[in-house]
Formats: structure tokens, sequence, C-alpha cells
């Protein structure tokens, strides 16, 4: 297949192929970094704009990585949403990055739908490094495609989500992803984490860690935020911790090799142990390694059909 | 324009089901009011329209519109406000109070008339708010509202939320017998939504705005409004429970009246999923099962109006990110096409059925004397090209503001003319 989306927003609207196509990208691309020279030029002469609503370094740096490695100039902003509610809308601050002549926007925003909205509205790519609690894609692609390399297929996995579903980007792009590679994917959380007809995306919903766990091949473990919402009545961390906490008990009553895997930062103590966090279930710092190619894949498909080809993506959904 | 105001509309098909007209007829119009309906009319010197293979109704009575003026001329003005309701075929509109200022007292009330009076284009009503400033706290002088010539109050953008000065509210209204309005929406079950709750929702990681916030709101108001004597309306229903709990309270012979808007019984929720904020509305797009059941209680009767709830927003205020846009949409240019193509076309409601959800129906629960074509009365009418095909396109909108649900849709029926006060106000160009 070829690539024809300039841009990345969702995994909701890729189809199997897309994401299996990135994937796949991501593998040709993944020995580059373990180069000595670690650089190749396929977007040598293109400009690559992370603009981060949020504060975030893990991403940022990640993509930055990612587009350098490329060989693409990269520039970063950073602007907190305070500064944005007074000054320039969104879309007047993606024109003006359209007229640097920059090629790629790479955007982690704090309302849902930003990406979506930035990419309707520009000629360049946009890629969503995370949309409020809407989707995260590439986090979902490079744990997906850590879980492949680990357990060599996705079909057919029990994978299990565990932690702030209601507010996790990762979780909805992780269930999109999933599901379309045939994985079958339990969300776990306390009843006011769980968001209402998530059932309907096609999980099954507990709020019992051990079914969770039980013949789960892969557990997601998401970072919980106890200062982000202030509406929700949200559970005491280590309260927390005793009943949904990743613990090495825990690991031994499910399966003897499931994946721990976690997208950082990882709060010791609170969703996970530090024994299974530093234990050998856990692929945490291989997702890290992970993320670089599978967003050098993802810079590099979308300059491509950028390019090329003059479809948007949001008119194929 | 004939030297003595004549207009003859000659051969349209005439529905007026006030009384009980739907034939080919002509109709005369003379200074400002209708002299006869009837065969083969002719009168001298007379401005003829031939609108055979049309057909004539009586002017739309469009009872939820928010003008902006007084405090949002950015937005929308009276004069521009009306001139898009002529072209939408809409002759007489109630003028929501929710302004800078609010119409919650005699003096705002007086400050929209004479702008009215110097600009407006067509017949606009006013409806003063239930409490001052509408912040729900303390009751406005509905007496004075009254007698000034508000012919409503609602507090419509907000619930009133206090359920003892509801109640105060409705018996006061009770007393003077004046309609109110009321935008049921229980905040306390809603924080900061901005799409239908449930799925949507959970996939677009909104917040959601769940039909118990509406619905248990309501229920509630139905039962101060029995409690009071008082007549309630109850604006833009747009889900199955809330048309359930009006069928009953109907039933139980309580004086209640709903309104549904044409995007409510058009477009579902799947619509939003683009993150488009011209699809952002209060209350928001529902589902499927909703859209049914609003149609079925258009066919039923349990739902009386059609009203557009046009609430223009500036491009500003929508092009931003989606939770930020401010909620709602224009429709006074699109309510007859949407009520056409959706309920006409689909068999839901026959014409004469139609005319009386959007013409007659809101014209008897306002108590103005329209929405009728019986001679003698003011002659406000439309002439529609009901199979004329259109695209809905930002830059043919006659309002100030572009928010409209169905900018790029195809509709059926166009408005050839819209005669207001006996003169022809609108002529497709």
């Amino acid at each position: 297949m070829s690539w024809t989306r300039k841009d990345l927003l969702a995994l909701e609207e890729l189809s199997k192929e897309e994401i299996e196509f990135i994937l796949s990208t991501a593998e040709s691309f993944k020995e580059v970094s373990t180069r000595e020279i670690k650089k190749v030029p396929a977007l040598r002469g293109k400009t690559v704009v992370n603009l981060f609503y949020e504060p975030s370094t893990r991403t940022r740096v990640s993509f930055e990585v990612a587009a350098k490695r490329l060989s693409a100039d990269v520039i970063n902003i950073a602007s907190e949403t305070s500064s944005v509610k007074k000054g320039e809308t969104l879309i007047d601050t993606g024109k003006n990055i359209q007229s640097l002549k920059a090629d790629i926007i790479v955007m982690r925003h704090n309302y849902s739908g930003a990406a979506a909205i930035l990419a309707r509205n520009l000629d360049i790519s946009v890629v969503n490094a995370g949309d409020g609690w809407h989707e995260h894609p590439t986090q979902a692609l490079l744990d997906i495609f850590t879980l492949k390399e680990k357990l060599g297929r996705i079909e057919g996995l029990n994978v299990a989500i565990v932690g702030d579903i209601a507010h996790s980007r990762v979780a909805r792009s992780n269930i999109w992803g999933l599901n379309k590679l045939g994985a079958k994917v339990t969300v776990c959380a306390p009843p006011m984490l769980i968001p209402e007809a998530i059932e309907r995306m096609g999980v099954r919903v507990t709020e019992k860690i051990e079914e969770a766990l039980e013949n789960a091949d892969a557990v997601n473990v998401l970072r919980m935020q106890f200062e982000r919402d202030e509406e929700t009545a949200f559970p005491q961390q280590l309260e927390y911790f005793k009943d949904y906490g990743i613990t090495q008990e825990r690991l031994d009553r499910a399966k003897k090799d499931i994946i721990v895997m976690h997208p950082g930062p990882i709060n010791r103590g609170i969703e996970i142990s530090s024994e299974v966090a530093d234990g050998g279930n856990s692929v945490i710092l291989e997702q890290v390694t992970n993320g670089i190619a599978v967003r050098m894949a993802v810079l590099f498909l979308v300059a491509q059909a950028s390019g090329k080809t003059e479809s948007d993506s949001n008119e194929q959904k | 324009m004939s030297k003595n105001n004549k207009i003859l509309i000659k051969g349209g098909r005439v529905i007026d089901p006030a009384n009980k007209l739907d034939a080919i007829a002509d109709i005369l119009i003379e200074n400002g009011k209708i002299t006869e309906v009837g065969k083969a009319l002719s009168a001298e010197g007379a401005k003829k329209i031939d609108a055979e293979g049309q057909i004539v109704i009586p002017g739309i009575v469009d009872m939820h519109v928010h003008l902006r003026e007084p405090g949002r001329e950015d937005k929308e003005t009276v004069a521009s406000g009306t001139r898009a309701a002529l072209k939408g075929g809409v002759t007489s509109l109630l003028a929501m109070p929710n302004t800078l200022p609010a119409i919650d007292s005699q003096q705002n009330y007086r400050l929209l008339k004479s702008i009215i009076e110097e600009t407006a284009q067509a017949n606009v009503v006013i409806a003063g708010s239930i409490t001052r400033g509408r912040l729900g706290r303390e009751l406005t002088d509905i007496a004075q509202l009254k007698s000034s010539g508000a012919i409503a109050i609602s507090d419509d953008g907000s619930s009133v939320e206090s359920e003892a000065l509801m109640l105060e509210a409705l018996k006061q209204a009770a007393k003077e017998n004046l309609l109110v309005i009321a935008h049921c929406e229980d905040k306390k079950l809603c924080a900061n939504g901005v799409v239908n709750a449930g799925l949507t929702a959970t996939r677009m990681g909104l917040r959601g705005i769940s039909r118990e916030s509406e619905y248990k709101r309501v229920e509630r108001d139905i039962a101060l409004a029995e409690q009071a004597g008082a007549r309630l309306h109850i604006a833009h229903v747009s889900c199955a429970e809330s048309v359930e709990i009006i069928a009953k309270a109907k039933k139980k012979g309580i004086k209640v009246t709903c309104e549904v808007t044409p995007h409510h019984f058009t477009l579902d929720e799947s619509a939003v999923l683009g993150y488009d904020s011209n699809m952002k509305m209060n209350p928001p797009l529902r589902g499927k099962d909703d859209i049914a059941a609003l149609r079925q209680g258009l066919a039923n009767g349990t739902i009386d109006a059609i009203a557009s709830d046009h609430a223009p927003h500036t491009e500003n205020e929508k092009a931003i990110e989606f939770e930020r846009a401010e909620f709602g949409v224009v429709g006074l240019e699109t309510e007859l096409a949407a009520a056409i193509s959706e309920l006409s076309e689909k068999k839901i409601l026959d014409w004469p059925e139609l005319v009386r959800k959007i013409s007659f129906n809101p014209a008897k629960i306002l108590g103005i004397a329209k929405g009728s074509l019986q001679a003698g009365n003011d002659a406000d009418l439309v002439v529609v090209s009901a199979d004329k095909e259109w695209i809905v396109d930002r830059s043919g909108l006659f309002s100030k503001s572009r928010n409209c649900a169905f900018l790029g849709k195809q509709l059926k029926g166009v408005v050839e003319y819209t005669i207001y006060a006996g003169k022809i106000a609108y002529q497709r160009g």
C-alpha cells in the first residue's frame, strides 16, 4: 500500500493496513538508531515544528530526536495555555508556522480535537502528539510496536489497560489500534474513571484488577494524575495502589511472561511498584527506544504524503 | 409596488390549516391586509405574483430567536436578523432576552422596543427574562414586563436552578397570564459538558451533556407549572425522554407546549465527531433514537412547534478549539427548507401539518394574531418553491454570522417571496 494521509490525527480513523504500514516502516527505521552515525537524510531540508501547548518533555524530546535522525530541522515552541487564551488563536498560530514554510507541525494540546481543527485549516502536515483526553496516536503505535516486537503478533492477544481510562488519550488510541489489529482489550479502573459507554468501543470493562490481569498477555499501566481533574472524585493515592497498583505479587498470579508497559513518566508506588517497573516483565525503557522509530516512520510518511497528494485525511473519514 | 398597495398572488397551492384550506387559489392583498382568498380573483392595478406550481403559506412564526441586540451587534442586529428571517420566510419572531443588558426591566424592554421600531424588517415580539440579569437569583418585575408588552418570560440559555424561584415565577406568570418558556438543563448533571453524553463524548474525549440533565428539568418544570397553573413552553426539546414526559403531561391536561429545532430533528450526534464547532449547540445533537422520537412527537402532536433557536456567533467565537467555542447555530434561513426536506419529503408531516407547526401553532402559543391566511388578517405570507434544491453556502447567508449546521448540505425548498405587512419584503434574487 502507499500512505496518502498528510496528517496523523487519530488511530480511530486509520485502517488496519495503515497501522501495519506505519509499524513496518518503523521497523526499517529502528536500525538507524543503532548506527554509529545515527542519521539518515530522509527529511533533509524539511522543517518540523514541535508546537506544545502542554508541558511535555518525554514526547517532545522523542519527536525531536526522531526528526533529527531523519535530518530535519527542528524548532520547538512551548506555549502555555494561559497566553493562548489571551492571544493568538490556534489557527492563526498554525498559519504563521505554515508561512515560515515549515513542513510538519507536531502538536500537543490540552483540548480534545485541537489537532483535527488545525489540520483542517492548514496545507502542511499535522501530527497529533496528544490532544486533550482524545488520542495520542504515536504513543499507542509505539506500544503496539513494542508488543509486536516482544510477542511476534497482535492478533489474538489479551491486553489490559489499567488506570484513569476516562481522562486518557493513551487508552483511547490503544483501544482503537489494538482492536483494529485483532487484540482483545480489557480496561480496568475504579468506576469513576471508566467513561460512559466505553464498552461500545469494543472493550471488556472490569473494576477488578485480578480479572483484568487474568489471561492478559500484556498490561499497559496508565499514569495516575491525581492533580488533574477537580470535578471527578478521585481515589486516594494509597488506596489506589492497594486496589490497582501493579505489584510483583499481582504479576505472580498472572501469565508468567506478561509484558508490562507504561507510557511514562512512571509514578513509583502509585500505579506501579518499583520492583515491577525495574523487573524482567517491564519493557518501559524499550518503549522509549521504539518511540523514536515509530515517530521517525510517522514523520517520514506524512511528509511524503503531503508532497505527493492533495487528499485530505479529514475527507477520507 | 403598485400605487394602491395591491398584490395579487395567482395560482399557488394555498395552505392554511387554520381555515382547513389546501387548494389552488388566489390571494388578494390590499393595504397590508389579506382581503380575499379564492378562485380566479382579479384586481385592477395590482402587482401580480405568479405562484403557479408553488406553495403559499402563512409567514413563519419563529418563537425562538437570538437577535443579540442590544450588546452583541457584532454577532447580529435586529436589522440583520430580521433580514435573515425574511429570507427564510419568517415574518414574526420572538426575540429572546439574553442580550446585554438582559431584557429584565421595563427600561431595557423599551430600549429593545425602540431599536425594533427603528430597524426591524419583520414583526418582532419580545420575551423578558425571568430573573434579573438572568442570574437565577432574583425575579424580575413580571407584571411590569407584561404591561410593557413582553409576551413571554424566559431565562433561555440557562435554567432557573432554584425550584422555589421557578415556582414563584410561574405563579406570577399565571396571574399575569404570561407564557413561561423554559430552557431545561440541570447544570449539576452536565458540568462543562459539550456533546451528547455516552459513546460520542467518550470517543471524542469530551465531557458529556446527559439526557437526564434535560428531561429531569423538564419533569420538574412541568410539575411546578401544574402546581402554579401557569402556561409553560419547553424550548428546544432534544431527547426521547423529554418527548415522553411532555406527552404524559399533555394527556393529564397540563398546559404545556414544546418546540423542536430543525438541527435536532435532522442531525444526530455523529455529525459532531469531526470537532466542527458548527455542530456544537446546547442541547447537543443526540442519538438516532432521539431523532426518531422527536419526529414521532411532531407527527403525533406532542411537539407543537418548530423553532430555529437562531443563535449567531462570530467566526472568532467558533473557529477555535471545540471546547472553547460558543454553543449555538444560526437557523432562520434554513428552518423551512430543513423542515421540508426532513419532515414533508419524508412523510413525517403533510403540508398542512408542517404549516401548523411552523406558523399557526407558534402564533397561537404566543397569542399573536398571525399564522393564518384569513381575509382581514395581516398579509404575512411566503411563496415557496417546494421542489427546488439548493446547497447551503456561507456566503449566501443574510445573517451577520455564518455558524450554520447545514453548511454544504443540500436542502429542498426555496423561498421565492416573503410578503410582510402586505409588502414584498424579500424576493429571491
